[in-house]
């Protein structure tokens, strides 16, 4: 899932300042999991903004929702009275929710008051890691399912750098050697031997940071039209 | 005017506490209003955002001695909970210290009502929280 932490307070109440009457909307999923944008979270940044702005002598009306989730259309076209109601929208969803929601509702301004940080799992209730850099071309079938570009903090696909103390990265020794992982799976698993063959130069033009990227499947979508994005 | 002071009070411990401390015939503070709950680990941050938003000047949350927890650990989540709300507390500029995590077992009646005397010395020495308007502009605006 996504994970996402709530901006600063004060970073909020900037962003708020021009405004009377405001919608917060949550996100019923990743940012909802992480504690970050669910129901519970809208209800209590409203709450803080509220009593902070009454503080101030400047009341602020705040309206609260939260929606299945933010990254489809058909979640949001509900919100649209609540929406046309308020001076302006705030979502507590990942960035992907933020700009759904502007481009479903361009005559609203659209603000983010979450800091969208990585897709990763839970360890445990309160912690959370990165486990997918979403490089485009999974090689996790040949590196016993953990993956060397999100783990190794060099993302070597051929090994360790040599720069690891006690199984931890030299790079912050409070994070596991992603490679020494690996090798230990591995050697688990009877297959040191696979790491005998070299994985090539990766393609980095599927990854995050070239043009945006998009999945169509043609079985599926309604619209004849060219894929855009 | 006195300050309100809410004490959200588990069950099995500050309740039975403060119901000791009324048996011993133990004053203490009578704006301290005493909200029952089934154990501090139901405590939502919500419930103490709203006692704040709906004017309270100060809460405190009095669970079993840690360790003692009838349910094992709620006592210590709450423990967590309020640690977490006091930097929320602290960052919307009403005061961290406006809130309070207070451990005792069902004898301690007398421990009950010192903590409610600490709690609303502590909050009148603050002062109204400042969510609410003050007094004086209240009255300007209507003069």
């Amino acid at each position: 899932m996504i994970i996402a932490e709530r901006k600063p307070l004060d970073a909020i109440l900037g962003m708020m300042t021009p405004y009377h009457k405001v919608l917060v909307v949550g996100c019923g999923t990743c940012a909802s999991v992480c504690l970050a944008g669910g129901a519970r979270e809208v209800a209590m940044l409203g709450s803080l903004v509220r009593m902070t702005r009454q503080t101030n002598d400047e009341p602020i009306e705040v309206a609260e929702a939260t929606v299945h989730r933010q990254c489809d259309k058909e979640f949001l076209l509900p919100l649209a009275a609540e929406v046309e109601a308020a001076d302006a929208v705030f979502s507590m969803g990942c960035g992907c929710g933020v700009q759904l929601l502007a481009e479903t509702f361009p005559q609203r301004r659209v603000f983010p008051l979450l800091d969208t940080k990585f897709m990763g799992v839970t360890l445990e209730p309160g912690w959370w890691a990165e486990r997918c850099r979403g490089c485009g071309e999974c090689v996790l079938d040949r590196t016993g399912g953990i993956c060397p570009i999100t783990r190794c903090s060099k993302g070597l696909l051929n090994g360790p750098c040599g720069g690891y103390r006690n199984g931890k990265c030299e790079v912050d020794p409070t994070v596991d050697c992603g490679w020494l992982l690996i090798f230990d799976r591995l050697k688990e698993l009877n297959e040191l031997e696979s790491l005998r063959a070299i994985l090539g130069p990766k393609d980095w033009s599927h990854g995050a940071f070239g043009q945006p990227r998009r999945v169509v499947r043609d079985d599926v979508r309604t619209s004849a039209e060219e894929g855009h994005v | 005017m006195p300050v309100e002071v809410v004490a959200f009070c588990c069950f099995y411990c500050a309740y039975a506490a403060a119901d000791l401390a009324g048996v011993m015939r133990l004053s203490y503070p009578p704006n301290v209003k005493v909200v029952l709950l089934p154990c501090t680990g139901g405590v939502d941050p919500l419930y103490i955002l709203r006692a704040f938003e709906a004017g309270a000047d100060g809460v405190f949350v009095a669970g079993c001695l840690e360790g003692q927890c009838h349910y094992q650990v709620g006592n210590l989540q709450a423990k967590s909970r309020v640690r977490y709300l006091k930097r929320l507390l602290d960052e919307a500029g009403i005061g961290g210290e406006r809130l309070e995590m207070f451990n005792l077992s069902s004898a301690q009646g007398p421990r009950f009502a010192e903590a409610a005397r600490e709690m609303t010395e502590r909050i009148t020495a603050l002062g109204p929280s400042p969510v609410k308007r003050p007094k004086a502009k209240t009255a300007e605006v209507a003069s």
